[in-house]
């Protein structure tokens, strides 16, 4: 062995002697190897999902409400980002008054203002506006769709009216990310120009993208929130869809900071001396369940569905990189709360629930991915899951496909699919709205929500009427618990898994705090 | 040859179109909406149908089939759905990146596989036979995304004297070939690639070399005198023709670029690509790019053909 290691430092010394000097260059630079295909756009709303948003949307742009992500031990909320602070209007609950930040500077020099958010609005709804973007005006729809108009009170001061009472709106405003006006009108409205060439209030400006390769972004000295201007200059990312690519690309060196190694490279990335950083976040591996056809209708039988998963055991087969999911949300979210039944592990009460239901064999079809955005190990975790569902009188079938055709499932909901009786598909829980109320709250029956099973029930939906419309954050905190105790209680889910999003950095990268959140603060980095 | 050339070319149409409709209409039997990756999961109908129009979805198949025919004709491939770049400009870009280690591994395997499987075959049964069998046979029978990711832990991870990924250190748009911090970046890759394409044309060089020798005309030059390096010359000239066809379509896999092999080492080629607008449903770029290649693929066997031609007059005639 060590005639071998020898022999392999050697190697390792002449090739080096051979290959020449290894370049040195002063600046800072944090390369990160993402797990997408591509480089998310750079237009504004990026597209890979919730990566293109921690990566490049809040890098080069701010929304006019961030998230505070500096810290690790709670789940992330709110923050002000381009506006210092907003309220309802006393006499309106349909009409938000925010103030907008002064002072703030877009990359090519031109002043925020009131108007900037006119025109933003303008870009993701009115058709006949130039600078409309169809794609743009998709990807945030869900988000802005509830906003009738905003009113300009100032050159600093807005008023947002919405079509509905939405206690929540700050939230959906932390999605919305503004583009310059100035940058993109010097451009002649062309996106794909000014693709090569973005402009934001972000963190980060722009400085180079060679498509499918690699975005390049530099510190931006002036930063509104100094505090936030980054430690390093420089940050390269690189899209790198392959787990083992990535993990090979950390440890000859190419990069210094790898999303999502897989569970099974973990321990050599440790053995080098790399770091591993987890934490919880509002991630969900679960099942929606079909409330309408099928056997998921009768409670008896999803409470045993529950029961009979144990979730050691799926800890066990990920290595230990998962939080057991026995609610819809990691208990360090506010509003968890303290569901009055806990799944734990229990199959001979699982069996006894479905002799209660008259339910045996009891006969599912469940339709999972082989691969997507969150879905972890699908393969794997499915084949756990039914022998686990099976082994206490279930009679599991699960019908595999490709992610994209799971989503063509999940859109349209179980109308379309009635002979599905739940759908594996990981779902973001950044937020209320996002974590509790889409997914049972009769207004979003699938394809209009996220309802996918059409959940219904008079309570919880007269209970999130109550959310709406209360903007006493306390109060609506004590009815979001509430929410999410009856969901437990109410098992609209089969739950699995929070993931812990294990990251790995190289051993001279520091002061990365893993936020309890999709989105990550990459400023406090330097790179030794 | 001329009138000949004239007609295969004539015959080139007919597959160019019929092509291009399987390709058209494979991406659309393929489960999985291309506004999927566009839409919200709870995006309203409205969005849904405004969003369908601006792309062009909401239009018939056979409708957006004749649209996007009429445009490929002029060289506009349309936009990508998802980064809304040209298609032509990601597609030529990828393929120029492919066409360096197809062209590598094309220039290793072809002249190595014929060197061994020429020798094979003049000695079936010795030594140096059964040598060559064994490589050849490993050749074709290890994965090549296996020998990718093991060659980036041996050189990369190990003894961390190649680059696991990428194209060189400032990508592709600076690619030097002749500078040694970019070449390093193709070493793997090439390498990794030609190993199936040694592993097939040697096994075919080997039998048409050893089947030739069996033949009687053979016999005849030997009995007429030639010495024995020129009857190795007519043999291998009567056992191009096959091994050219082989060769060619291996030139075909090579440009059509291996997802795995690109994605393993974040090479920015075709297979990359491919692989990008799979998971992502852009159809655009999935229509341009399956088009290309196969032209290419129908390109290549067209030289084959001619080059098979020039060197065997019977298949003329025939």
């Amino acid at each position: 062995m060590r005639r071998l290691k020898t022999t392999v430092s050697a190697m390792s010394i002449m090739a080096a002697l051979v290959m020449g000097p290894v370049q040195v260059s002063a600046e800072s630079v944090l390369r990160v190897a993402m797990t997408a295909g591509d480089i998310p756009v750079t237009i504004g709303q990026p597209d890979q999902g919730f990566e293109g948003y921690r990566f490049v949307g809040y890098s080069l742009y701010d929304p006019l409400v961030l998230w505070d992500l500096a810290k690790g031990d709670t789940a992330a909320d709110i923050k002000p980002g381009l506006a210092t602070a907003w309220k309802i209007d006393p006499e309106d609950n349909k009409r938000w008054i925010v103030d907008l930040r002064k002072g703030v500077k877009w990359h090519d020099g031109c002043d925020f203002t009131a108007e900037d958010v006119i025109w933003n609005f303008d870009r993701i709804s009115d058709d006949k506006a130039p600078q409309f973007h169809p794609k743009q005006f998709a990807s945030i729809r869900n988000r802005t769709g509830n906003i009738e108009k905003i009113d300009v009170l100032d050159p600093y001061k807005v008023a947002f009216i919405t079509k509905q009472p939405d206690s929540l709106f700050p939230y959906q405003l932390s999605y919305w990310f503004m583009i310059s006006r100035c940058q993109l009108t010097k451009l002649g409205n062309d996106y794909e120009a000014y693709a090569d060439a973005p402009s934001g209030t972000g963190p980060y400006k722009f400085d180079s993208i060679v498509p499918q390769e690699r975005l390049e972004l530099v510190k931006n000295e002036g930063y509104w929130d100094a505090a936030r201007v980054p430690a390093h200059d420089r940050l390269v990312l690189i899209p790198m869809p392959e787990a083992t690519t990535r993990a090979a690309a950390l440890l000859s060196g190419q990069v210094d900071f790898v999303e999502a190694p897989s569970p099974d490279t973990i321990p050599r990335l440790e053995s080098s001396g790399m770091n591993i950083v987890t934490a919880p976040y509002p991630h969900n591996w679960s099942y929606q369940l079909n409330f309408v056809d099928g056997n998921f209708k009768d409670k008896k039988v999803r409470q045993a569905a529950n029961y009979a998963i144990n979730r050691e055991e799926m800890k066990a087969l990920l290595g230990g990189y998962m939080l057991e999911g026995y609610t819809n949300i990691p208990p360090s979210t506010p509003y968890h709360g303290t569901p009055s039944v806990k799944y734990t592990y229990d199959p001979k009460k699982a069996a006894a629930l479905l002799e209660e239901a008259g339910c045996k064999p009891c006969k599912i079809t469940l339709a999972i991915s082989t691969s997507g955005s969150g879905q972890m190990q699908p393969l794997s975790m499915n084949e756990l899951v039914k022998s686990q569902l099976d082994a206490v009188g279930f009679e599991t079938v699960l019908d595999v496909m490709d992610w994209n055709a799971l989503l063509d499932v999940a859109r349209p909901g179980r109308t379309k699919n009635p002979g599905i009786d739940g759908i594996n598909i990981s779902r973001a829980l950044q937020d209320p709205f996002s974590a509790l109320i889409r997914h049972v709250y009769s207004k979003q029956h699938a394809p209009a929500g996220s309802n996918w099973g059409h959940y219904s029930n008079a309570g919880v939906d007269a209970l999130i009427d109550e959310i709406y419309t209360t903007f006493d954050p306390p109060a609506r905190l004590a009815k979001l618990t509430e929410l999410h105790e009856k969901m437990v209680e109410e098992a609209v889910m089969l739950w699995i898994a929070h993931d812990i999003n294990p990251r790995a950095l190289a051993p001279n990268v520091k002061g990365f705090v893993q936020a309890q959140s999709w989105f990550q603060d990459l400023t406090p980095i330097t790179v030794e | 040859m001329t009138a000949y050339i004239i007609r295969r070319l004539l015959y080139a149409i007919p597959i160019a179109l019929g092509v291009s409709m399987v390709c058209f209409a494979l991406v659309y039997i393929a489960p999985g909406d291309p506004l999927q990756t566009l839409l919200p999961e709870d995006a309203s109908a409205e969005t849904i149908e405004m969003v369908k129009k601006a792309y062009g979805f909401d239009k018939p198949i056979p409708v957006q089939y004749a649209l996007w025919l009429g445009k490929v004709l002029t060289g506009d491939f349309g936009n990508s759905i998802a980064s809304g770049r040209a298609v032509s400009e990601e597609l030529f870009k990828a393929l120029a990146n492919t066409i360096l280690l197809a062209a590598g591994a094309v220039a290793i395997a072809f002249s190595l596989a014929f060197a061994m499987g020429t020798v094979a075959g003049y000695w079936v049964g010795s030594k140096v036979d059964r040598f060559v069998t064994g490589v050849a046979v490993v050749g074709v029978s290890i994965p090549n995304y296996w020998l990718a990711i093991v060659l980036v832990i041996i050189f990369a991870v190990e003894l961390n004297v190649l680059p696991a990924t990428g194209m060189g250190p400032r990508g592709s748009d600076t690619f030097e070939l002749l500078t040694w911090d970019h070449f390093r970046h193709v070493i793997l890759p090439i390498f990794t690639l030609s190993m199936i394409p040694i592993g097939i044309i040697t096994r075919t060089t080997r039998s048409c070399v050893a089947e030739t020798l069996n033949q009687d005309f053979v016999e005849t030059l030997r009995a007429k005198g030639l010495v024995e390096s020129q009857v190795l010359l007519h043999v291998i000239r009567n056992s191009l023709p096959q091994v050219l066809a082989v060769m060619g379509l291996q030139f075909g896999y090579l440009m059509g670029g291996s997802i795995l092999v690109e994605t393993i080492f974040t090479w920015p080629g075709t297979g990359f690509l491919l692989n990008k607008a799979i998971l992502t449903r852009d159809i655009p770029v999935l229509q341009g790019t399956i088009l290309v290649l196969a032209m290419i693929f129908v390109a290549t066997n067209l030289v084959i053909d001619l080059c098979q031609t020039a060197i065997d007059p019977r298949l003329k005639r025939s």
